[in-house]
């Protein structure tokens, strides 16, 4: 099943490590914020998406199936 | 009371009688002071199976109600009309015992007709819940009200305790307990995982989602959150059934609709349409126009502006407007003088919408009070139509409630419809009419209301 990363914007802190960690997904809008390339993730893509989301301060980037993600 | 509509006239337009349906439907019976619970028996009839339980309790004969709504086509009112029975299904089949919560925190400053409702027609709101609940099966029922609609909230308390008095409310074997709940009054409040969250003792802000309340919501469990017209639309459908509510309406979009209609008409006020009926009959209604059109803000502040030369051909239901860009959504048309500068009665919406924000997200917090800013700047002679396209990219679909693509949307819409203005204002800076007063009923509302930002965000 299919992969991919998104942010909860509510948790998120601006602190900017993901966009460093996962820049092929993940770029940052004026304010610091993730702007996030949502679609399915790919070989060594996913484990530098997982490095990420451990290494977000407040836990807000998310690596998610498909399936959790159709529900919204 | 949220809405600053001075004029709270309650009249109902003449019923064109189509297709042999009639209206008022939810409107009837509606005075000048709550009706009562005889009253309200003497226009309706009894709520069907109210004093017989028994058939509730089989899942079946929930099922068959549900299946009713579904052929009924009811869509919700507060907005985003989903299906109905698509949340209640989902609700009743859901995992542990269901919630309700009638939504009446009507944080819409164009929008009058849910406080209306729970006003004036408390016993219409109270048998949709209980309809809903049972259909569900939820044993209880919140009827959730703003704080500053007293009236209402006194309204629903008079009414619950005369329904506990006739045996059809309070639980352990009578209808499902009903009880009220004051909630803050911010724009942002309405929203439906903002409420549940308040209701469970948090903050009354959005949550991130999923889990989205049908599946976990009230005490965790599954919550069918609706609008109050939708329940009071319910309550009429439990007694007439699918085929008398599709006898008005737009097929695709069936029955009557509650409309919140302000600006220069006559009578402003809410006033109940058939779906798909028109925009002319509908200000014929209120008494007719008092000045030319500029144009209306359709749907409510999350809604749609549409320009002047569109409006003689507008009809009220999404499939119409859809070409037009705007939908029924809470059922505001808030007119705009010819008088009006669209451009400032565009930049203070913008203003306001920023400062409802519930500040949780980076993207609205900041994308909102940029877009407020640009617009300010263009009113005033500054080229921003880029910087306001680039933001408006840069906040829609960023925020965990709906609001940025809200705020995005009526913006832009307003630069749609009114394109030539805003090209002269970039131009040539501000008109005679932007110090005019404002038409677009806007409270103003301190923003220390809202909760304390949680963190500060870093930039």
């Amino acid at each position: 099943m299919s992969q991919h990363v998104r942010v909860n914007p509510i948790a998120c802190e601006a602190h900017g490590m993901c966009a460093e960690l996962l820049p092929e997904r993940i770029t940052l809008d004026e304010w610091g914020y993730p702007i996030v390339d949502g679609t399915p993730l790919h070989g060594e893509e996913l484990r530098h998406a997982q490095r990420a989301a451990q290494a977000c301060p407040t836990f807000a980037l998310l690596v998610e199936r498909e399936r959790e993600r159709s529900r919204r | 009371m949220s809405s600053q509509l001075q004029s709270r006239i309650i009249e109902q337009p003449e019923a064109p009688a189509p297709q042999g349906g009639t209206l008022p439907r939810l409107l009837s019976g509606i005075g000048r002071h709550a009706l009562d619970l005889d009253g309200h028996e003497a226009v309706h009839g009894p709520l069907p199976f109210a004093h017989d339980r028994g058939r509730w309790r089989r899942r079946e004969r929930a099922d068959a109600l549900i299946e009713e709504v579904a052929r009924a086509g009811l869509l919700g009112r507060g907005g985003a009309a989903f299906p109905m029975a698509k949340k209640m299904h989902a609700v009743a089949h859901g995992r542990g015992r269901a919630m309700l919560v009638a939504n009446g925190a009507e944080g819409e400053p164009a929008s009058a007709k849910d406080h209306t409702l729970l006003e004036l027609l408390p016993h219409l709101v109270l048998d949709g819940a209980t309809v809903a609940a049972e259909a569900v099966g939820a044993d209880e029922a919140v009827i959730a009200v703003c704080e500053s609609a007293e009236t209402c909230a006194d309204a629903i308390a008079i009414a619950i305790a005369e329904r506990e008095g006739a045996g059809l409310a309070g639980g352990r074997g009578r209808g499902p307990a009903l009880r009220l709940a004051t909630v803050p009054t911010h724009y942002v409040a309405g929203q439906e995982c903002a409420l549940v969250n308040y209701l469970d003792g948090g903050p009354a802000l959005p949550t991130f989602t999923p889990p989205l309340p049908f599946e976990r919501g009230l005490a965790r469990r599954p919550t069918l959150v609706s609008n109050v017209e939708t329940l009071a639309h319910l309550a009429l459908i439990a007694r007439h059934g699918a085929q008398w509510f599709r006898s008005l309406g737009a097929p695709a979009q069936p029955g009557s609709a509650l409309i919140t209609l302000s600006g220069p008409v006559a009578h402003p006020g809410v006033y109940e349409i058939e779906l798909g009926s028109s925009l002319a009959s509908l200000i014929a209604a209120g008494g007719g126009a008092t000045a030319g059109l500029r144009g209306v803000l359709l749907g409510g502040y999350a809604g749609s502006f549409v320009g002047a030369a569109s409006l003689p051909n507008l009809a009220l239901s999404d499939e119409h407007l859809a070409p037009h860009g705007a939908r029924v959504g809470a059922g505001v048309v808030a007119l705009l003088s010819e008088e009006a500068c669209a451009v400032a009665e565009t930049a203070r919406l913008a203003r306001w919408l920023a400062d409802q924000s519930s500040r949780q997200c980076g993207p609205c917090v900041h994308g909102l009070d940029a877009l407020a800013q640009a617009l300010a700047g263009l009113s005033a002679g500054e080229r921003q139509g880029e910087r306001i396209e680039q933001l408006a990219r840069l906040t829609a679909r960023r925020g965990a409630c709906g609001h940025p693509d809200g705020s995005v949307n009526v913006i832009m819409s307003a630069i749609e419809a009114f394109g030539e203005e805003f090209l002269e204002h970039a131009r040539h800076g501000s008109c005679q009419a932007c110090a005019r007063p404002p038409e677009l009923p806007l409270p103003h509302r301190p923003v220390e209301m809202l909760p304390a930002r949680r963190r500060q965000a870093r930039a």
